[in-house]
């Protein structure tokens, strides 16, 4: 019982140090990102971000769907499913138009896995959400509009 | 290190649908604390799903993803008792890796 007592004060000093480190500027974000996509988290508007997708003027496709509320009253929580019957779907992305980088999160889907996924999201502001598809090497694209009453970014 | 994950993964008709919360802080790098500074960003970068060694998931994540970010999917295949793993790795090079067996 105390052993383990133990072990979870040092784990627990240990993040706290972490924190510390990556706060005195000893360690610097974004050191052990590899393949992580940064120009296109980096991009601030939707235009920038398409283009470091790679993904030019998407169509908008009635067989992508956003889906989310209409109104979220907490910006910080906001739940976000993008689902597609397009066929052979590699990739999905949710973008938000006005917040201050627009790409959220993307995704990667081998052959065997659905173009279903859910997550949640910020919004500093009422935005138009963007689903981003990638199906058969070509993108398309569906839009819906959520309200904010209070935003999730800044404090 | 971080929290352990929860992750549950149910079986129906040939298709798995898989659901993970991690617990981590996702901090946008945007926030002003109390006395000013800016709360340095410390977000999850990148999250892979397994099915057993067979890459389901591979997402990519920014900032704006919300605080223990949730997320679900689904794929085809997967019995009962198979084994599904998930890494996450963040903008400080902090890593997990936790499992759940297909319900």
């Amino acid at each position: 019982m105390n052993n383990q007592r133990r072990t979870v004060l040092k784990s627990g000093s240990g993040a706290a140090l972490l924190g510390m480190l990556a706060a005195a500027g000893i360690i610097t974000p974004g050191m052990a990102l590899a393949d992580w996509n940064k120009a296109a988290f980096d991009a601030k508007s939707m235009a920038d971000t398409l283009k470091a997708l790679g993904a030019g003027q998407p169509a908008d496709s009635k067989d992508v769907q956003v889906t989310g509320p209409d109104i979220a009253e907490n910006g910080a929580v906001v739940p976000v499913g993008v689902a597609s019957s397009l066929p052979n779907v590699t990739m999905v992305a949710i973008l938000i138009e006005k917040n201050p980088n627009a790409l959220a999160a993307s995704f990667t889907l081998p052959a065997d896995t659905e173009a279903n996924v859910q997550t949640r999201v910020k919004m500093g502001q009422t935005s138009n959400i963007y689903a981003l598809v990638k199906s058969d090497g070509k993108f398309f694209m569906a839009t819906k509009e959520i309200k904010v009453t209070l935003g999730g970014c800044g404090g | 290190m971080g929290n352990p994950m929860k992750i549950r993964a149910a079986n129906k008709d040939g298709v798995t649908e898989v659901k993970v919360l991690v617990s981590h802080e996702m901090e946008t790098g945007q926030r002003k604390d109390s006395a000013g500074a800016i709360v340095p960003a410390w977000f999850i970068t990148e999250l892979v799903a397994k099915h057993g060694d067979k890459v389901v998931l591979t997402s990519e994540f920014g900032p704006s993803v919300s605080k223990n970010p949730y997320l679900a999917f689904k794929f085809k295949g997967g019995a009962k008792g198979d084994k599904i793993t998930v890494s996450w790795k963040d903008n400080k090079g902090d890593s997990r890796t936790d499992e759940a067996a297909i319900n």
